[in-house]
């Protein structure tokens, strides 16, 4: 099972101080964050991509890239990668060209973008997002796996003999994550391709979610990719631990309480009983993420928010000290107490090559 | 059946509660379930902000779904039906009354205020795609006092929802899988 990172990069003032950070500190503190991941032991660093203030990853690959020079496993990855607004012809250049520059260590989470001034910056309606991302990622697909591409769609110019390079490494494209929040359309997206499926949990309960890991796990099986269980599932979490979980809660509600996504809503207490979001000890967070294998079946990638609500990149950096030494070792093990054989591990690019045919 | 009734009134006691009840024991529906929106306000805010419902709010608003047939009632404020009565319809899912027969009704401060329920009220719920039925009901503070024809408008009211709950068998719940290639060829793509 892997454990990892995913940021939205938001610039968020820290309410405690009142102090916004420099776009400069932010795109730093980012990549600080992502060495950090691979120092502490955790397997995954996937960035957000958004074109809009108060967010900076305008540029994924541009920063994974450079995250990939300085780091030796981490598997470097995003979270999401827009289908619908990026050139399907971009994204097959990109990533491919990440894979040869990190060795490998290259997947990406799909998804659809949700905000709808976006689209019209890129030449696109948010009216046609489903079909954007089916025709996008349709194309996409192909072009990872076919040399020479004659295509047409209704969103790009037809292709006529046309050849993505690089070719993906070892002729093994990146590995995809479709994610999504409400689409059950996504998920039968996700299950038609055999790809991974990644329910950005983290501001929902749980039966939402449920209903729609299901819905992939079985039309997985229908599409003949293994059994429901053998299905890639990933999921996401975020906390904020201290020794003593009275400490934490004190330390963090200012946070919570003013954060954009988060504040003058519902309680911490309130949105702690509905969410994902764990703030405690870190026994109280392992206890936490180790339900979710309760309530959505055995899954393969743990992503976690952990620079959220304008925490200053000290604290995050403690954060994910606390995370790799006290919480991330218990899950490994617990979780892979009771896993039955069949239950597959995240796919990697070594794992991809060694399926194949010589 | 079941029937549900969304009282939004605020006061205690509440002559929109009340006329809810009076609208629902007209129907001579024995499975009745009230909404008092007043004890979700905070959740139906809170909503707002998160985009999920609570535990509370989820129950209450799964309870809406699954009924045969809906009484909704608010005070008339400002001209229309009032903030919270609308809040709580935003939070609905959008595809939740469809064919689903709602009685409206409302009540206010003078007559004068009666046409809310056509041209507020009425359009909200045919947006909605709900089967309204022809009987509205307005209860003015007079109509409490010397009731004439409010009785008479209850029962009539009463009578159109029930007979619309008969008439209409409450749609599947559960909408069936598309499979991917039906819906790569709605939009005109093949794989």
């Amino acid at each position: 099972m892997q454990f990892g990172l995913f940021t939205v990069g938001d610039v968020t003032p820290d309410p405690t101080t009142g102090r916004t950070p420099t776009e400069a500190e932010r795109i730093k503190a980012m990549v600080t964050i992502a060495l950090k991941a691979e120092e502490v032991g955790l397997d995954v660093f996937a960035t957000g991509e958004h074109h809009n203030p108060p967010f900076v990853p305008s540029s994924p690959t541009t920063m994974l890239g450079y995250v990939a020079a300085k780091t030796e496993r981490l598997i470097l990855s995003t979270a999401t990668t827009l289908i619908t607004t990026n050139d399907p012809v971009k994204i097959a250049e990109d990533f491919a060209m990440l894979q040869h520059l990190a060795d490998g260590r290259v997947d990406l989470m799909l998804g659809r973008g949700n905000t709808g001034p976006v689209y019209p910056w890129f030449g696109q309606d948010i009216r046609n997002g489903i079909q954007l991302a089916f025709e996008n990622y349709n194309l996409l697909h192909r072009l990872w796996r076919e040399d020479v591409v004659d295509w047409e769609g209704n969103f790009r110019t037809p292709l006529q003999g046309f050849t993505s390079t690089p070719r993906p490494l070892d002729g093994v494209p990146p590995f995809v994550w479709h994610g999504s929040i409400r689409s059950p359309e996504i998920a039968e997206q996700a299950a038609y391709y055999g790809d991974g499926f990644f329910a950005n949990n983290i501001f929902w309960p749980k039966e939402h979610f449920q209903g729609l890991i299901n819905l992939y796990r079985e039309r997985f099986a229908h599409y003949g990719h293994g059994t429901p269980e053998e299905a890639y599932v990933g999921l996401g979490g975020q906390v904020f631990m201290r020794k003593n979980s009275q400490d934490a809660i004190k330390e963090f509600r200012p946070y919570f309480d003013n954060a954009p996504v988060y504040g003058h809503g519902p309680s911490l207490e309130d949105f702690m009983e509905e969410t994902p979001l764990a703030v405690g000890s870190p026994d109280q967070v392992i206890e936490r993420t180790l339900k979710f294998r309760e309530h959505f079946g055995d899954y393969q990638r743990q992503l976690f928010l952990m620079d959220h609500a304008g925490l200053p990149l000290k604290t995050v950096l403690e954060q994910l000290d606390i995370l790799g030494e006290e919480v991330v070792p218990v899950l490994r093990r617990e979780f892979a107490v009771g896993r039955p054989a069949n239950v597959p591990d995240a796919p990697t690019h070594k794992s991809l090559l060694e399926k194949v045919p010589a | 059946m079941k029937l549900v009734v969304i009282s939004a009134g605020l006061g205690q006691p509440s002559s929109t509660r009340l006329l809810g009840d009076r609208l629902a024991q007209a129907t001579g529906v024995e499975d009745v379930q009230v909404i008092e929106l007043r004890e979700l306000a905070v959740d139906i805010a809170n909503n707002l902000v998160t985009g999920f419902p609570g535990a509370r709010l989820r129950a209450a608003l799964e309870a809406v779904e699954a009924a045969d047939g809906l009484i909704a009632v608010t005070p008339i404020f400002t001209a229309s039906y009032s903030g919270l009565f609308k809040s709580f319809i935003d939070v609905l899912d959008n595809t939740a009354l469809v064919g689903k027969p709602v009685l409206i009704a409302a009540t206010g401060g003078t007559a004068r205020h009666s046409l809310a329920l056509e041209h507020a009220m009425r359009p909200l719920f045919t947006y909605l795609r709900a089967v309204v039925v022809p009987t509205s009901v307005y209860a003015a503070t007079e109509d409490w006092g010397n009731d004439t024809t409010l009785s008479e408008r209850i029962d009539r009211a009463a009578g159109e929802l029930t007979g619309l709950m008969r008439a209409l068998p409450r749609r599947s719940p559960e909408p069936a899988v598309v499979p991917f290639e039906q819906q790569l060829s709605a939009f005109g793509l093949t794989v």
